[in-house]
C-alpha cells in the first residue's frame, strides 16, 4: 500500500470520533493537518486512493441529511473503501427494532467504520458501545457534530493561517445546535476566543459557563470579529415559541451588510448549511464570494472526513498488527 | 444480596436478646431485649430478661446489633398488574424483605390503574398469597390518572387505600386539585403530589443547567418543582386538606415546605436516597440508570436535601422504587424510562447520613419508620407492647459495596452500583415471622 507513514510525534488515541470534547490540541492539529493533504488530492483529476481498499464503511442516518451523507460517501469512496448508505426513518425505528438491535445487526456485517447520525443526544455513543469497528459521529441530537467543527476549522486555518487568537462570533440558535457546541469546544481548545450572539430564548441560560462571551445584540457581538459563523434556524422554532416571527428575527439577528460592518473588514462569513436565505442570512451576503466561505466549507468537508477515516482506520491497522 | 427469604416460617413466641434496641418514636437507644408473640410485640425493654428468658421460647441472639422497627417504605412501584416483566408483588416483596422493609405502599400507576375497589382487592389478595413484606396501596386521585374526575375517595379509603395520588404524574388542574383536597379531607386521608409543573417539565430529560447544555439534552428547570408546590400550598390553605409532597429534591421546594410548616399548614414531604446521595454528575456520559423523576439535581440542592432531613422539614425517606428492565433503559437517554430499583439500597444509602455525621442513627431510622407511617396514618414503625412485630435487625457499620447484579428485585437498574456503603440487614421480621435472614 502507498500509505503515507504514520505521524510519529502525535498519536490519535481514540477508537471512535464521538465528539470534539476530550480531544487534545495535538489530536485536533493532527486531524486538521491530515485534512489539508486531502484538499490537494481532491483538486486533482484523479481523486482516488487505495488506502482503504477492502475496508467497509456503513453510513447509517437516522435523521435525514443530504450534504453530510454525500460528503462521507465521497470521502470513503475516494479512499477506496466499499461504502454502503442506510437511511432509517425514525418512524421505522419506532415500529420495532431498537437502536441496539440495529447496532448488533450491522456489527454482524463487520463494518470497519460506522458513520452515524441520530436525532437523540448520546445515541451515537450508545451504539458505539456495541460494535467492534470505529464509529464516527455525524451529528447526535443537540450534542456534537465533530466533523463539522473540524471542517470549519480547516476552512478558517487555510484563510487566516491559524486559529490561535482569532475572535469568532457564533450567531443564532445555539440552544438547539450541535454544530455550535462542537465549534465552541474546538475553537477554544485551539486558542480562539468565542462569542455567542442570539436572542436569550435561543441561547442556553448557562452558556457563559462554556467560557464564551454572550451578546444579545448583533452589532455589538460582531464588533472586531475575524469570523462570523451563522447557524441555521430550524423551521419549527421560527413561529411563536422561540422567536415571535421570521421578520422580527431577521430584523435583529439576520446577517446583513449593515450588521457585518461592525466586524473586521476581512471577516469571513460561514454557515454550516442548509441556509435559510432571508431568515438568518441575507442572500447578498451569503453569495459574496469575497467574504463568504460557505462553498469552501463544503469542499473542506470531504477532505476532513477522508482524514478522519484515514486516522481511525490507521489506528485499527496498528491494533490488528499487534 | 445474599440470604434467604421465607414465606412460611413458624410464629410462636420469639425472644430477641442481646440487642441494641432502637425505637425512634420514643427515642429509645439501649441494650435490651424484645419478645414477639404471634403477630405482635409482647414486650420490649432494656430490663427485659435480665435474668434469663423463659423456657419454651425461641431465642434469637442479636449479638449486640441494632433491632429496630422494620422500614416503612411509603413510595414503591411494584409494576403488578401490567408490567410483570419489570417486577411483581412477589419479586418486589422479596426485594423489600431483603432490604429490611416490612411495609411498603405501592403507587396506583399500574395497568389497569388502581382507581377502583377491585384494584385494591387484587393487590391485597396477591400480597396475602406472597405473605412477605406487608403491602399497602394508594389509590389514584383521579380516574385513570387523567387528572379530570375524582375517584371514589370515600369507598376506596374504606377499603384500605392509605392515601390518594396520581402517582408519577402531578395533579395539575387547580380546580381538580382543590376538589380532591377538600373532598379527601372529609375522610381524613392524605393527597400525595408529584411536585413538578408538567408544562415546564415537558420533554425534559434531566435538570436544566450546565450539564444538560453540554450533553445537548432538553432540560427541566429546577423551578418546576417549587412552582407546583407553591401553587398547591395556596390550595391547601384554602381547603384545609392534607397534603404531602413526594420525593422533594430542590432547595427552593424544601424552603417552601419549611415556611408552610412554620405557618402551621398540615403539610409533609419525603425524599429518596438519590437526592441526598447523588447529584446530576452521576449522569456522566448519558448513564440512563441515573435518569430519575424528578431528575437528579445540582450539588447545592443535594446539600439542601440533607439540611431539610436534618432539621425535620423533610419528614420521611422513601425508596421511590421504580424497577425498569433493560429495554426501558438501553436506549438513548431522552427515550429512557426514569427510575431506580431501590428497595434494597434504601437502608445502606440512608445510613450514609449517619455515617457522614449529618444525623443521629435514631433520626435516620425515624425518617424510615414511624415518620412515614404517621404521614399515612398506619400504626407501624414502633417498638412497643402490642405493636405489630415488624422488625429489622441490622449492623449499621458492616462495610459493603452495592452490587446491581446481586439485587433480589427483578430489575437491576440502580444508580448506586459499585458504591461503597456501610450497613447490612441481618434479619427481617414481618408479623412475628422471619421473612429474611442474611447468609
Amino acid at each position: 500500500m502507498n500509505a503515507p507513514p504514520a505521524s510519529t510525534d502525535t498519536v490519535f488515541r481514540h477508537r471512535h470520533l464521538l465528539g470534539i470534547q476530550g480531544l487534545s490540541p495535538a489530536e485536533i492539529t493532527l486531524l486538521l493537518d491530515r485534512s489539508e493533504t486531502y484538499v490537494d488530492q481532491n483538486r486533482q483529476a484523479n481523486k482516488k486512493k487505495s488506502l482503504l481498499k477492502g475496508r467497509t464503511i456503513i453510513n447509517i442516518f437516522f435523521e435525514s441529511s443530504t450534504r453530510t451523507r454525500t460528503s462521507f460517501e465521497l470521502a470513503g469512496k475516494r479512499l477506496g473503501a466499499d461504502v454502503i448508505n442506510m437511511s432509517v426513518s425514525s418512524s421505522a425505528i419506532k415500529k420495532g427494532e431498537t437502536l441496539l438491535d440495529t447496532a448488533i445487526t450491522l456489527n454482524a456485517m463487520h463494518p470497519d467504520v460506522l458513520v452515524v447520525r441520530h436525532p437523540e443526544s448520546g445515541a451515537v455513543k450508545l451504539l458505539a458501545e456495541k460494535v467492534n469497528g470505529s464509529v464516527i459521529n455525524a451529528g447526535d441530537g443537540r450534542h456534537e457534530h465533530p466533523t463539522q467543527a473540524l471542517l470549519d476549522a480547516v476552512t478558517i486555518r487555510r484563510r487566516k493561517g491559524h486559529l490561535q487568537g482569532l475572535l469568532v462570533a457564533i450567531c443564532g440558535d445555539v440552544l438547539h445546535s450541535r454544530v455550535a457546541r462542537s465549534n465552541i469546544y474546538l475553537l477554544q481548545t485551539m486558542g480562539a476566543r468565542v462569542r455567542v450572539v442570539g436572542p436569550p430564548t435561543l441561547l442556553p441560560d448557562p452558556v457563559a459557563r462554556l467560557g464564551v462571551e454572550v451578546f444579545h445584540d448583533m452589532e455589538q457581538g460582531l464588533k472586531g470579529c475575524d469570523i462570523v459563523m451563522m447557524l441555521r434556524l430550524q423551521t419549527e422554532r421560527m413561529q411563536g415559541s422561540f422567536v415571535p416571527s421570521i421578520r422580527e428575527y431577521f430584523h435583529f439577528f439576520g446577517l446583513t451588510y449593515e450588521k457585518l460592518a461592525a466586524a473586521k473588514d476581512d471577516a469571513l462569513i460561514m454557515h454550516p448549511g442548509p441556509m435559510n436565505r432571508g431568515v438568518e442570512i441575507d442572500s447578498e451576503v451569503a453569495d459574496d464570494f469575497g467574504r463568504s466561505v460557505i462553498q469552501e466549507q463544503v469542499e473542506m468537508g470531504v477532505a476532513v472526513r477522508m482524514a478522519c477515516l484515514d486516522i481511525l482506520t490507521r489506528n485499527m491497522a496498528t491494533t490488528e498488527a499487534e | 444480596m445474599p440470604g434467604t427469604t421465607k414465606a412460611n416460617a413458624t410464629t410462636g413466641p420469639v425472644a430477641y436478646i442481646n440487642a441494641r434496641l432502637l425505637d425512634p418514636a420514643t427515642g429509645l437507644d439501649a441494650h435490651g431485649a424484645l419478645v414477639t408473640d404471634g403477630e405482635l410485640i409482647a414486650d420490649v425493654g432494656a430490663k427485659l430478661f435480665t435474668e434469663s428468658p423463659p423456657a419454651g421460647v425461641d431465642i434469637v441472639d442479636c449479638q449486640g446489633k441494632c433491632l429496630a422497627p422494620g422500614l416503612v417504605d411509603m413510595r414503591v412501584q411494584l409494576r403488578e398488574p401490567g408490567e410483570e416483566h419489570k417486577e411483581t408483588i412477589a419479586s418486589g416483596s422479596r426485594a423489600a424483605s431483603a432490604g429490611g422493609v416490612t411495609a411498603m405502599i405501592c403507587l396506583p400507576n399500574t395497568d389497569p390503574v388502581i382507581d377502583d375497589v377491585s384494584g385494591l382487592e387484587f393487590i391485597a389478595r396477591r400480597a396475602r398469597e406472597v405473605k412477605l413484606t406487608k403491602v399497602f396501596c394508594y389509590a389514584a386521585a383521579t380516574k385513570s390518572l387523567k387528572g379530570k374526575e375524582l375517584t371514589e375517595v370515600g369507598l376506596l379509603s374504606g377499603m384500605g387505600a392509605v392515601g390518594f395520588t396520581d402517582g408519577t404524574r402531578p395533579l395539575s388542574d387547580p380546580v381538580v386539585l382543590r376538589r380532591a383536597l377538600s373532598y379527601a379531607r372529609t375522610f381524613g386521608t392524605v393527597f400525595i403530589q408529584h411536585p413538578e409543573d408538567s408544562t415546564l417539565a415537558r420533554d425534559g430529560a434531566m435538570t436544566e443547567g450546565e450539564t444538560s447544555m453540554r450533553l445537548g439534552l432538553s432540560g427541566i428547570p429546577a423551578v418546576a418543582e417549587v412552582i407546583q408546590i407553591d401553587r398547591d400550598l395556596h390550595l391547601v390553605e384554602l381547603t384545609g386538606g392534607r397534603y404531602h409532597v413526594a420525593h422533594i429534591s430542590t432547595a427552593a421546594g424544601i424552603d417552601s415546605i419549611r415556611r408552610a410548616k412554620v405557618r402551621g399548614l398540615n403539610v409533609t414531604c419525603d425524599t429518596a436516597p438519590p437526592y441526598f446521595a447523588l447529584n446530576e454528575n452521576a449522569i456522566g456520559d448519558f448513564r440512563t440508570f441515573a435518569k430519575l423523576s424528578p431528575p437528579l439535581r445540582v450539588e447545592e440542592d443535594r446539600l439542601a436535601v440533607i439540611e431539610g432531613l436534618a432539621d425535620g422539614t423533610i419528614d420521611a425517606i422513601a425508596s421511590d422504587h421504580a424497577p425498569q428492565d433493560q429495554d426501558a433503559k438501553r436506549v438513548p437517554f431522552a427515550q429512557a424510562e426514569p427510575g431506580a430499583s431501590a428497595l434494597e439500597t434504601l437502608l445502606p444509602v440512608s445510613l450514609s447520613l449517619y455515617q457522614n455525621g449529618h444525623m443521629s442513627l435514631l433520626d435516620v431510622m425515624k425518617r424510615l419508620t414511624c415518620a412515614p407511617a404517621d404521614v399515612v396514618g398506619l400504626p407501624l414503625g414502633r417498638l412497643a407492647k402490642a405493636a405489630p412485630a415488624d422488625l429489622v435487625l441490622f449492623d449499621p457499620d458492616a462495610p459493603g459495596v452495592i452490587d446491581a447484579d446481586a439485587l433480589v428485585s427483578k430489575s437491576k437498574n440502580t444508580p448506586f452500583d459499585g458504591l461503597p456503603v456501610q450497613g447490612k440487614v441481618l434479619r427481617t421480621v414481618v408479623a412475628g415471622r422471619t421473612v429474611f435472614e442474611a447468609a
